[in-house]
């Protein structure tokens, strides 16, 4: 027992380079001011990025329809603020409750199924809640988007156009979700989710009842899903379609891919650097930026296999 | 004496400096479209129209030179629309939004205009209530409503249907169309016998199509989004057997433009469509319009292109008002009322509710000189959006 | 009773179209594993390169499809030979990931060549309009794609049931291993696979042009479609691609039909329905 303990113990330790990671968020308040916008846009795909790392890192499941989630925790917070609901901070921990009931009322579905179907099957339910969500467009506002609401200031701080509110908010709630997922990772827990991920037919042979797992971590990372989604919502005080759309299903799961999966930071590390790029690129050359993103895909694929973060560990480990 | 004297002068040099500084100083411009993306067609020509006003005015105004920075949305996302508006604002320090082909980006963008008090022209997007979002704002394309109740309403009166069937795209520019037009319709004393809503996204026809059929209707209304589909539509039409010369079908412009009349062939023959401006519209300064943007991009122009060209003229005109000034409450005061003579008729901007007023024509698909074309066979005249009329009582 | 029968025709002929576009990815996923998420790029690259031989070159509608056959073919097994052979090893993530980089690339490639407008194809007279027989109308390009599908399905199966190379072709799908074992050159065998599965697409891409439209962003758009059909059918089936485009091309026309309302949803809720009946897939092997 004593051992096990300190295997996590040792698991949980902050590494010098964690910490100089999240001091180095702070840096676009001082140095990157005009980018604040753009910043907390990351940190929420970040965010997001992050609870599909739980699903497709760490418990192997493949989801092509996490946007379901993120959508549900974003119209929650809108339509809550439309009916004069508008504390974002309440609204948030509502979102993530919503977002995580309709993960665990899913969960029962999806983890009986593996591979190919189980891709397919969170495709099939995200894309279905997307149309339910256009034709309830009385509800939703549809395709316009839902009008006539506003989030109120949080603790005070208004979200203006400068961002200075929206990034700090995003971050925090980042960093926050970022130590739960942590916690629950270097965990018995998250042991047992990387064994089931290894090999489900084993698990519950030592006891880890595989799929109770499967729905806990499922529910979680709905829940989490929801929260960035409600972060968007407030901070932008917009929400439309496409936030349930398989644009955005499909963007980040390129994202966690492109970070590297079941590492953590690779979500955040996709987020940063696949949406910075974006910006740039289209900034650039607004018609064709594409092919540039493509490119960097392509790139990543060919010199750092299992993504950014996996490629750097493998490069790491050969120059040991 | 002499003390004052230089003490004035230079003053009197400051000032003159600081004048021509600010003289210097270029007017930044946000361009905000789709280029990329499903909708990214509609960009493009926006976008052409925009550059070919630049090339044939001048890119100076009241002594000020034009700086343009384009950003892409990517098609329908308003969180980045309105971030990019926010970034073009706070870090590129522009005085003018413009752009705005889609309806949530404009409405998520007119946020930002109304925080930080700049001009915005919306160029394309249709929906009513977008000019509410801002004080700042000016729209120089049309409104939904002023095409299809418009048509509504002259179906009922002049086109003496009594029974239509409409069939709308389902979602939220479709359900406008279709409210729009059956509010015009009814209110003339005609009755729709019926009403269907496709999917937006990869809808096959033929199964709409034989639904409208089997009521055998008098006269059909449809509504689809441009590119691809009005083609589709056209053909699933003539595959069901359901002729356009003898069963009135009626919609708005989109249904028989000029990639929708080449693919459906002889099939779109009798459309009947509601539009605010057509390539074939005869007057002279069109005829130029037409003849400058085809010799520069090898392509026809469209409504698309039409807004982004009078959307700058709204720009380049409200300057030359203020002299050169660019805040905000001058631009709109200078905006507000403007009226002129575009290629597509005459336009002006409503000072109200600052948007557009301007003709909408019912013009007829007829074989001219061996060529499909649209031909005017009515119109109506400084059509305000009725939406925001109705609103205001 | 009509109307039944013309919906059954119209979905058919959908159904058809999907078949092709998607045949080719089921058999490649499922002989090799290969997660080709660009697989609807080379159905662009077949209908543009129709596009572009009947626009810019005047060549007849017709004679331009077996030319979209193999360009795409081409395409294919120049990506195929060039860069996707190093990815044989690589996680099924790395392979989503670089495939959709691909897809990125082709987009802003289509955007760039041929511009963001739509590609009109005017397809010639004898294929437009429709027949009466039995008081059903059936469009005539419809029954032409019903036609040419048929007859690529019957080429098909008789090369893989009856040739030398389908024998080989089947023993790799099957097991890989035992099939290099006993000497059979697998990887001659996938390249000449892949390159049939990408010409396929690009026939049925410039076949949709008609159907369904043509520009850059084709790509993306039909991609959920054609996973849709090979999950559901079945991965490394022929038969599976063709009785699940068939089920879902007709349950989507009627749906769209007797139930408009439900529109779109239709075809999400049959795959969903039959993946939790059959997760493998109709027919499928794993």
């Amino acid at each position: 027992m004593a051992s096990a303990n300190l295997y996590f113990e040792r698991q949980t330790r902050w590494r010098p380079l964690e910490t100089a990671f999240w001091l180095a968020a702070l840096l676009p308040f001082a140095v990157t001011p005009a980018y604040l916008s753009l910043a907390s846009q990351v940190a929420i795909t970040a965010l997001f990025a992050l609870s599909l790392d739980l699903l497709v890192g760490y418990a192997g499941l493949v989801s092509l329809g996490h946007a379901a989630f993120f959508g549900t925790g974003a119209y929650t917070v809108g339509l809550l603020a439309k009916h004069y609901w508008a504390e974002p901070l309440s609204g948030l921990l509502i979102a993530a409750v919503v977002a995580g009931i309709a993960g665990y009322a899913l969960s029962s579905i999806i983890v009986r199924f593996k591979h190919l179907a189980l891709i397919m099957l969170t495709l099939g339910v995200g894309l279905l809640l997307h149309e339910a969500a256009n034709s309830a467009s009385a509800l939703t506002g549809g395709a316009d988007g839902l009008q006539g609401f506003r989030v109120d200031s949080v603790l005070g701080f208004k979200f203006d156009m400068f961002g200075k509110t929206a990034y700090a908010y995003s971050l925090a709630v980042l960093f926050v979700s970022f130590l739960i997922a942590r916690r629950i990772i270097h965990s018995p827990f998250g042991l047992a989710l990387r064994g089931i991920r290894e090999n489900a037919m084993r698990m519950p042979a030592i006891g880890a009842a595989s799929q109770a797992h499967l729905r806990k971590v499922y529910t979680l990372s709905a829940a989490m899903a929801g929260v960035a989604g409600a972060l968007l919502t407030q901070t932008t005080s917009t929400v439309s379609l496409e936030v349930l759309s398989f644009g955005r299903s499909a963007d980040v799961l390129v994202i966690l891919i492109l970070g590297g999966a079941g590492r953590l930071y690779g979500g955040i590390l996709g987020a940063i650097i696949y949406m910075v790029a974006r910006d740039q690129f289209s900034g650039i050359n607004p018609q064709y930026w594409y092919f540039w993103i493509g490119l960097l895909l392509v790139a990543v694929v060919m010199f750092l296999p299992n993504g950014i973060l996996g490629g750097l560990n493998a490069l790491y480990k050969k120059s040991k | 004496m002499l003390k004052k004297l230089a003490v004035v002068a230079t003053a009197a040099a400051a000032l003159v400096a600081a004048a021509s500084v600010h003289a210097q100083q270029p007017v930044k411009i946000g361009i905000i479209l789709p280029y990329t993306g499903q909708f990214a067609d509609g960009g493009t020509q926006l976008d052409n129209a925009i550059k070919l006003y630049v090339k044939q005015h001048g890119d100076s105004v009241a002594g000020r030179k034009l700086e343009f920075i384009r950003k892409d949305t990517g098609g329908i996302a308003p969180d980045v629309a309105k971030r990019l508006a926010q970034e073009l604002v706070v870090r590129d320090g522009v005085d003018i939004l413009a752009g705005f082909l889609l309806t949530p980006n404009a409405m998520a963008a007119g946020d930002v205009s109304a925080e930080a008090k700049k001009f915005m022209v919306v160029m394309n997007a249709a929906t009513s209530i977008i000019t509410t979002k801002s004080p700042y704002m000016a729209r120089a394309s049309v409104t939904t409503p002023q095409l299809n109740e418009s048509l509504g309403t002259w179906a009922a009166t002049k086109g003496g249907v009594k029974k239509v069937y409409t069939m709308v795209s389902d979602f939220g520019p479709g359900h406008d169309a279709e409210q729009a037009f059956q509010a015009g319709f009814k209110a003339a004393g005609g009755e729709v016998i019926g009403a269907v809503r496709y999917p937006v996204a990869n809808p096959d026809f033929a199964a709409f199509v034989q639904r409208a059929k089997d009521l055998n209707p008098e006269a059909i209304y449809v509504w689809v989004p441009g590119g691809a589909q009005p083609a589709a539509l056209g053909k699933a039409l003539s595959e069901r057997g359901i002729d356009a010369r003898k069963i009135k079908v009626m919609g708005q412009l989109e249904l028989a433009d000029e990639s929708a009349r080449k693919a459906m062939g002889d099939a779109a023959l009798g459309i009947i469509t509601a539009a605010h401006y057509d390539p074939d519209h005869q007057s002279a300064r069109n005829r130029d319009f037409v003849k400058a943007y085809v010799a520069e991009y090898k392509r026809t122009p469209n409504f698309f292109s039409m807004g982004g060209y009078d959307g700058m003229h709204l720009i380049y005109e409200a300057l030359k008002k203020t002299g050169g000034k660019t805040d905000g409450e001058a631009l709109i005061a200078a905006a507000k009322g403007m009226a002129w003579e575009s290629p597509r008729g005459p336009i002006s901007i409503d000072p109200e509710t600052r948007d557009i007023i301007q003709t909408v024509y019912i013009q007829r698909v007829e074989k001219v000189g061996g060529e499909l074309q649209n031909v005017e066979i009515d119109k109506v005249l400084n059509v305000k959006d009725p939406v925001k009329l109705r609103m205001k009582k | 009773m009509q109307s039944l029968v013309g919906v059954l025709f119209d979905g058919f002929a959908y159904g058809m179209l999907l078949f092709l576009l998607s045949v080719g990815l089921s058999v490649t996923l499922g002989m090799m594993n290969f997660v080709n998420l660009a697989h609807c790029s080379f159905a662009m690259v077949g209908g543009y390169a129709a596009v572009t031989l009947v626009n810019s070159y005047g060549w007849p509608f017709l004679a331009t499809l077996p030319l979209a056959f193999v360009a795409a073919a081409l395409v294919s097994v120049v990506l195929e030979r060039l860069l996707y052979r190093r990815l044989y090893r690589a996680s099924e993530l790395d392979q989503c990931l670089f495939t959709i980089g691909i897809v990125f690339i082709s987009v802003a490639a289509a955007s760039w060549f041929f511009g963001t407008v739509q590609q009109p194809v005017s397809v010639p007279d004898y294929l437009r309009g429709s027949v009466e027989f039995m008081g059903v109308r059936f469009a005539v390009y419809r029954m032409f794609l019903i036609a040419v599908a048929l007859a690529v399905t019957a080429i098909l199966v008789f090369s893989l049931e009856y040739t030398h190379f389908g024998a080989k072709v089947r023993a790799a799908v099957d097991n890989q291993r035992m099939a290099r074992g006993l000497g059979i050159d697998v990887d001659r065998a996938f390249m000449i696979t892949f390159a049939l599965g990408g010409g396929l697409a690009g026939l049925g891409g410039a076949l949709a042009i008609e159907i369904v439209g043509l520009d850059p962003a084709f790509a993306f758009t039909y991609l959920v479609y054609v996973l849709i059909v090979v999950a559901v059918g079945g991965l490394g089936s022929i038969g599976g691609s063709f009785a699940a485009a068939t089920v879902l091309g007709i349950s989507d026309m009627a749906g769209k039909y007797y139930f408009p309302w439900l529109g779109a949803f239709l075809i999400y809720l049959v795959m969903v329905a039959l993946l939790m009946w059959r997760p493998a897939g109709m027919f499928g092997k794993r």
